[in-house]
C-alpha cells in the first residue's frame, strides 16, 4: 500500500485516495477544430510509461482535492506531488 | 506423565504444568513450553503424515516454519484449521489434531502403493496426461482429488473473532534473535519508536535453540538483560508470537499476531488472531536463516531431521531424539550438534563430512569427545522405512565430486544432517531488494534495497555470532539517525563470544549418484511435492531452462511452505543439469505470505453487517413497520414493494402502480443524488456539463439534463432547479451521485479553475418525498401553506419554497412516472414527519407507498431509461432518440466533440426502441438477445438486446426497451427474441413511450 503526500494534507494511506489515470492532459482548445485522429489520441492515448509518470489522484476520503504525482511504475516510488497549476501542463495538440 | 523420551532436565519447559492432548486419536502428555511438534517427538512419535504424492511415511524434519512434513488437521468444528504446522503450535491442555493427506491410517496408507508406481508419475505428468484424450479429464480428476488433498476447510461458521490495527513506526525489526535484540535495543535506546516482531513465542531466535555461553553465561540471560531493558522503554512494541508475513510498498508491512491460539481458554475479550499493518520509517530484517538439508537416496525417512533441529529439541525442548545418531554434514556448523546430542545420552555413531580432513575449532572439539569422523564420505542410502535402522557410506572424491570404492553401513535410528544455510530472504525480496549468489558462502543474500531496510545477522549471510551482534548494533543506530534519533554512534558489543575457526563448506545440492542421475530416485529435494532430484534433471532434459518454469513443471517449491528447505538445492541442481553457474539461474519468486494466514484473519471485523457500510434513509423505520421487502441500490436500502397480506411481488407492484395511475402513490425518493452548486460562474459551469443550455433558465424553474462522458456516452442525467441566479440544485441517480461528484470536481479542479463555482453534496440533507397520481394536488393542498398550487402558478418543471406539514421545504414539480407529480424535499430530520403527515393527509385518497420496482415499471410505461440498467456506457444521446437535448448553439461541452466521431455518427449503431410481443400475455427476460429471424442455422446474427421488461397492469400487455441495430428506422418491424435454441418471442418494434405519449397527465 502506498503512501501518499498530499499536498494539501501530508502523508496518508493510499486507501484514503482515489487514483485518476495520467495527469496533466490538456483538453483541446478547441474540440470542433480538430481532426478525429487528433480527438481520439486526447481521449484514449495515454502514456503508461515504465518510469517516471505523471499521474493524477483524488484524496477523495481527505480534502477531496485532485493533484499531481510523479511516480516511478517500476519501484512505485513516489518523487513528487503537486497541486494543479503547480507545474506547466504538456498540451496534447 | 512425561514423555517416554523426555530428559530428566533441561530444556525451556515449564514442568510444573502439565498439558495432555491427542493426535490421531491417541492421548500424550506434554509441558507449557512444548509445540506439537516437541511433545509428540518426546512421546515417541515420529511418524507425523504420509507425503503428497507417492504417500511415503514422514517425520518431523525441523523445528520452526519451515518444516514441510509436519503438517495437521488442528482443532474439531468449528474452529477446525487444515495444514498447520506441528512445529509452530503451541501446545495447550486439550489439543486435538490429526495427520492430514493419509488415508485409512497414518501407519498403513493404502495409497503408499503408488510409491511402487512413482516412475509412471513423472514430472509433467499432469500435463502430458490431460492433454488428451479429453473425456478422460473427469475420471483423473476424480482419482486425483481423493488421492491428494491436505485437510478439510471447516465447514461451519467461524466462531472467533478477529482484529486489525493500524501502526506507525520510526523502526520495526523482524526477528529477535542476536542481530534483531542487538538492533532493537541500541535503536530504542536513542527514544525511537520501536516494534519488534518474532513468529515465536518467546524472543531469543537461534539463541533458544543452542546451548551457547554469551560472555561466559549461557546466552539466554543475555536475552533477558535486553528484554527487561525494551521492556521499560515507553515508545518500544514488543510483539511475540507475531509472524511479518509481508512486504508491500512503501514500508508497509504485514504482520500477523496469533493472540490466543496459544491457549485452550478464551477470556472472551481477546480476539483470536490480530493484523498489525506497520508503517515503518525504517525497517530492520533480522529474520535469520534456514539449515538446507542434504540430498540422498531416502532423506525422507522419518528420522532423518535438520541438525539445527536436533540441536533445538535437545536444548530447548529437552527431547532424547534416539539411541544412536550420525550426523551428515558439509560444513562446520552441524558439529555443535554432535555435542548435543552427547550431552543428551544420545551416541553419536560417526561425522559424515564429504571434507577431507574437516579441522575447525567444532570439529577438533568432537574428534576429543572420540566421535569418529568419516571424512571424504557422504551418506548413499538410508535403510528402514518408518524407523532408521542403518545408513550406507561411500567415498566421494572432493574435487570430481565422484562417489567410489565400497560401501559399508553404519547402524543408527537417527540421521542430523546439514547442506549449509539459506539466508531467510523472503522479506527483502518481497520489498524489492535484489539478491546476489556468494560463492564464498554458497548461498543468496541479499543485494540491493529498493526501500528504507536492511538486512542484518545470518539472514544476510552473516554466520558468525560476533559480527551478527555487530551488525545488528550498527543496524539499529543507523536505522534510528535516519528517523531522526541519536546521534548515529553505536555502542559497543559486550555479549562477544569466543572466536572460533571454520573450515569452508563443501557445496553439494545433493550426493552425486553413480548412474545416470535421470534415472528415478528416491533422493528428495521438497518433500512437500514429493520433488524427486531426478525430476530436475528430467526437466532439463526436456528442454526447461528457466527456474521458473522447472519449477512449474515439477512442482518443486509449490507447496504451502513455499519450498523453504528445497528450493535452493533444486535451484542448485538445475545449475548442474544445465552445466550453468548457479547464480545464472536465480530463484523463483518470493511471495507473500512468508507462512500461511487464515482468511479470518484477512477478513477481521469486515465482516457481516461491517463488511460495507449501509446507507438508510430518514423514513427507514416506517417502511420496516410497514412490512416493505428492501432492495440495495449501492449501499442504499430502498424499498422495492409493500405487500399486503399475502400479496405476491407482482401482485402488489401491479396493485402499486395502478394506485399511482388512477389517485395518488407515494415515494421515498430521498436517495436521489443532490448536489449544490453556488457561485458567481455556476450557469457557466453547467453549460459545459450538460448538453442543453442553461442560460435563458429562469430562477424557479427545472430543466432535465443529459450527463455525457468525453466520449459522448450517456453518463448519467437528473433534473437540476436553479433557486437563485447564482444557485442550482443538481439531482444526479442514486448510484451515480459519487462518481458525478468526482467528474465535476475533477473539471472544476483541473480544467477550470477560473470558474468561481461551489460543489457540496446534500443527498444525506435532504429526505425527498414524491407524491404522484392525478389525486396529488388535492393531497398536497390539505398540508402545503404559501404556495399557490395552481398549474398556471405552479406549472410542471418549476420550484417553490413553502411550508409543508409545518416544515420549510422545496418542492419541484417534475415526474418520472407521467403523471401530475409533486417531490418535497425537507431537512431530513423532519423526513420521517413528513412522510407521517402525507399518509394521514391522502388516506381519503387511499394513498398508496410504492417502491423501486413499480417506479421502474411506472417510467418503462413512459419510455424512461434508467442510466446504468437500460445503458451500459456505449450509448449516444442519439441512439437514446433525444437529439432534442442537444444544443446546436454551443460551441462546446463535456462529450460534444465525440458525438461527431466516425464511430458516433454511424446509422447501424443500436438505438433505444420499444418491443410489444405478439403474444400481449408473454413477458420477455430481460437480457435476451434480439434476432432477426426465427430459423436460420446457428450462430444468428444478433440485432441487439432487452433491457428491461415488464407485464404493465396500466396497458394490460408486456411491454420492454432494448436496443437494436438501427432501431429507429424499423418502427413496426417484427423481430424475434431468442430464449434458448428451441425457443423464440416474436415481437414488434414499437416507439419506447408506450403510455401517454403527449405527456398530458402530468401537465395539468
Ligand atoms: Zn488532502
Amino acid at each position: 500500500m502506498l503512501m501518499i503526500d498530499c499536498p494539501w494534507c501530508g502523508n496518508r494511506d493510499e486507501s484514503e485516495f482515489m487514483y485518476g489515470g495520467e495527469g496533466n492532459i490538456v483538453r483541446p482548445q478547441d474540440p470542433e477544430s480538430i481532426s478525429d485522429d487528433s480527438w481520439s489520441d486526447y481521449l484514449f492515448m495515454r502514456k503508461n510509461t515504465k518510469g517516471l509518470y505523471m499521474e493524477q489522484w483524488l484524496h477523495s476520503y481527505g480534502c477531496r482535492r485532485w493533484f499531481l504525482a510523479e511516480r516511478e511504475t517500476v519501484s512505485y516510488e513516489i518523487l513528487n506531488t503537486h497541486k494543479i497549476g503547480e507545474i506547466n501542463p504538456e498540451s496534447k495538440s | 506423565m512425561r514423555g517416554a523420551y523426555r530428559l530428566n532436565s533441561g530444556g525451556r519447559l515449564d514442568r510444573d504444568r502439565p498439558l495432555e492432548f491427542t493426535f490421531n486419536g491417541r492421548i500424550y502428555s506434554g509441558y507449557v513450553g512444548d509445540t506439537l511438534a516437541s511433545a509428540l517427538l518426546a512421546n515417541g512419535v515420529r511418524l507425523v503424515g504420509r507425503s503428497f504424492k507417492y504417500h511415503r511415511p514422514r517425520g518431523i524434519v525441523g523445528s520452526g516454519s519451515e518444516e514441510p512434513n509436519a503438517l495437521v488437521q488442528l482443532g474439531k468444528n468449528p474452529r477446525t484449521s487444515p495444514n498447520q504446522i506441528a512445529t509452530q503450535i503451541e501446545l495447550y491442555d486439550g489439543l486435538s489434531a490429526s495427520s492430514v493427506n493419509c488415508w485409512p491410517s497414518v501407519k498403513f496408507d493404502i495409497r503408499s502403493l503408488t510409491g511402487m508406481f512413482s516412475s509412471l508419475l513423472p514430472p509433467g505428468f499432469y500435463y502430458k496426461t490431460f492433454m488428451w484424450p479429453r473425456f478422460l479429464w473427469g475420471l483423473y480428476e476424480l482419482i486425483l482429488r481423493r488421492s491428494g488433498g491436505y485437510g478439510v476447510a471447516p465447514d461451519m461458521k467461524d466462531p472467533d473473532r478477529y482484529d486489525k490495527i493500524n501502526a506507525h513506526c520510526d523502526v520495526l525489526i523482524v526477528g529477535s534473535g542476536p542481530a534483531g535484540l542487538s538492533a532493537a535495543v541500541e535503536a530504542g535506546r536513542t527514544g525511537a519508536r520501536v516494534i519488534l516482531v518474532d513468529e515465536q513465542a518467546e524472543f531469543g531466535g537461534s539463541i533458544l535453540n543452542a546451548n551457547e555461553n554469551y560472555h561466559k553465561s549461557h546466552g539466554m540471560n543475555w536475552v533477558s538483560s535486553i528484554l527487561d531493558e525494551l521492556k521499560l522503554m515507553p515508545e518500544v512494541t514488543l510483539l511475540p508470537r507475531s509472524t511479518a508475513f509481508g512486504y508491500y510498498d512503501h514500508n508497509f508491512v504485514g504482520v500477523l499476531e496469533r493472540v490466543t491460539d496459544h491457549s485452550s481458554i478464551s477470556d472472551g475479550l481477546s480476539p483470536r488472531q490480530r493484523i498489525w499493518r506497520v508503517r515503518a520509517k525504517e525497517v530492520v530484517l533480522a529474520t535469520g536463516s534456514i539449515e538446507r538439508p542434504l540430498v540422498f537416496q531416502n532423506n525422507d525417512r522419518p528420522g532423518v531431521m535438520l541438525a539445527s533441529s536436533v540441536s533445538a529439541y535437545i536444548n530447548r525442548y529437552a527431547v532424547k531424539l534416539g539411541s544412536s545418531a550420525v550426523v551428515f554434514t558439509n560444513n562446520d556448523s552441524a558439529y555443535s550438534s554432535v555435542l548435543d546430542l552427547l550431552s543428551s545420552g544420545v551416541d553419536v555413531a560417526g561425522v559424515i563430512d564429504p571434507r577431507p580432513k574437516p579441522n575447525g575449532t567444532l570439529p577438533n572439539i568432537v574428534r576429543s569427545h572420540g566421535v569418529p569422523i568419516f571424512d571424504s564420505s557422504v551418506i548413499v542410502d538410508v535403510k528402514g522405512s518408518k524407523n532408521i535402522r542403518a545408513v550406507e557410506l561411500m567415498n566421494i572424491d572432493y574435487d570430481s565430486k565422484k562417489i567410489y570404492g565400497k560401501s559399508h553401513k553404519l547402524r543408527c535410528d537417527l540421521v542430523a544432517v546439514s547442506g549449509g544455510w539459506n539466508p531467510t530472504v523472503h522479506l527483502h525480496s518481497q520489498s524489492g531488494g535484489t539478491l546476489r549468489y556468494d560463492v564464498s558462502k554458497s548461498c543468496f543474500v541479499p543485494g540491493i534495497n529498493s526501500q528504507n531496510e536492511q538486512s542484518v545477522g545470518s539472514c544476510n549471510g552473516t554466520f558468525d555470532l560476533k559480527e551478527c551482534i555487530d551488525d545488528g548494533i550498527k543496524a539499529g543506530s543507523r536505522a534510528a539517525y535516519a528517523t531522526g534519533f541519536g546521534v548515529g554512534e553505536w555502542s559497543e558489543n559486550t555479549a562477544c563470544t569466543d572466536f572460533q575457526t571454520e573450515d569452508p563448506l563443501c557445496p553439494m545440492w545433493k550426493v552425486p549418484s553413480s548412474g545416470n542421475e535421470s534415472k528415478w530416485t528416491k533422493q528428495f529435494v521438497d518433500f512437500q511435492t514429493d520433488t524427486s532430484s531426478s525430476d530436475i534433471y528430467i526437466a532439463a532434459r526436456e528442454g526447461y531452462e528457466s527456474i521458473q518454469h522447472v519449477k512449474r513443471y515439477t512442482t518443486l517449491g509449490m507447496g504451502n511452505d513455499q519450498g523453504k528447505l528445497g528450493n535452493i538445492n533444486g535451484i542448485g541442481i538445475l545449475a548442474d543439469a544445465l552445466g550453468q553457474d548457479i547464480s545464472d539461474i536465480g530463484t523463483t519468486t518470493f511471495r507473500p505470505n512468508y507462512t500461511p494466514i487464515s482468511y479470518g484473519a484477512l477478513a477481521g471485523p469486515d465482516k457481516g453487517i461491517l463488511f460495507d457500510p449501509v446507507r438508510k434513509t430518514a423514513i427507514h423505520e416506517w417502511h420496516e413497520a410497514a412490512g416493505a421487502k428492501f432492495e440495495n441500490v449501492g449501499q442504499w436500502k430502498r424499498p422495492w414493494f409493500y405487500p399486503r397480506g399475502r400479496e405476491f411481488m407482482e401482485e402488489a407492484v401491479e396493485r402499486e402502480c395502478l394506485a399511482v395511475r388512477e389517485s395518488v402513490g407515494v415515494l421515498d425518493a430521498s436517495t436521489l443524488g443532490k448536489i449544490d452548486i453556488k457561485g458567481p460562474n455556476a450557469t457557466d459551469f453547467l453549460e459545459r456539463v450538460y448538453t442543453n443550455s442553461w442560460r435563458k433558465l429562469q430562477v424557479g424553474q427545472c430543466r432535465y439534463g443529459l450527463m455525457l462522458g468525453e466520449d459522448g456516452m450517456v453518463m448519467d442525467d437528473g433534473v437540476t432547479a436553479k433557486l437563485e441566479d447564482d444557485h442550482y440544485l443538481m439531482h444526479t441517480t442514486s448510484s451515480g451521485a459519487g462518481n458525478v461528484m468526482n467528474w465535476l470536481e475533477l473539471w472544476l479542479q483541473t480544467e477550470w479553475p477560473d470558474l468561481n463555482v461551489y460543489l457540496t453534496s446534500v443527498t444525506d440533507q435532504w429526505a425527498t418525498i414524491q407524491i404522484n397520481g392525478p389525486n396529488s394536488r388535492n393531497l398536497l393542498s390539505k398540508i402545503c401553506e404559501g404556495i399557490d398550487l395552481t398549474n398556471d402558478a405552479f406549472p410542471y418543471m418549476a420550484v417553490r419554497r413553502g411550508v409543508v406539514a409545518g416544515v420549510q421545504a422545496r418542492i419541484f414539480r417534475v415526474s418520472f412516472v407521467g403523471e401530475l407529480s409533486y417531490e418535497i424535499n425537507v431537512n431530513a430530520d423532519y423526513g420521517l414527519h413528513l412522510w407521517e403527515s402525507v399518509i394521514g393527509a391522502g388516506k381519503n385518497y387511499g394513498i398508496t407507498p410504492f417502491g423501486t420496482e413499480a417506479m421502474h415499471l411506472l417510467r418503462a410505461e413512459k419510455g424512461y431509461v434508467i442510466v446504468g440498467q437500460d445503458t451500459d456506457g456505449s450509448m449516444t444521446p442519439s441512439d437514446l432518440g433525444m437529439n432534442w437535448i442537444i444544443t446546436k448553439r454551443k460551441d462546446d461541452f463535456l462529450g460534444k466533440r465525440s458525438l461527431s466521431r466516425e464511430d458516433s455518427i454511424r446509422t447501424d449503431r443500436k438505438q433505444l426502441v420499444g418491443l410489444i410481443t405478439e403474444d400481449p400475455s408473454t413477458v420477455i427476460p430481460e437480457g435476451s438477445q434480439v434476432i432477426s429471424s426465427s430459423s436460420g442455422s446457428v450462430p444468428v446474427p444478433m440485432l441487439g438486446h432487452i433491457t428491461s421488461s415488464y407485464m404493465s397492469p396500466t396497458l394490460g400487455h408486456s411491454i420492454a426497451l432494448g436496443f437494436v441495430e438501427g432501431g429507429h428506422s424499423k418502427l413496426g418491424e417484427k423481430v424475434y427474441v431468442s430464449i434458448n435454441d428451441s425457443k423464440v418471442i416474436s415481437a414488434f418494434i414499437s416507439n419506447p413511450v408506450f403510455y401517454d405519449p403527449q405527456g398530458k397527465r402530468q401537465d395539468v
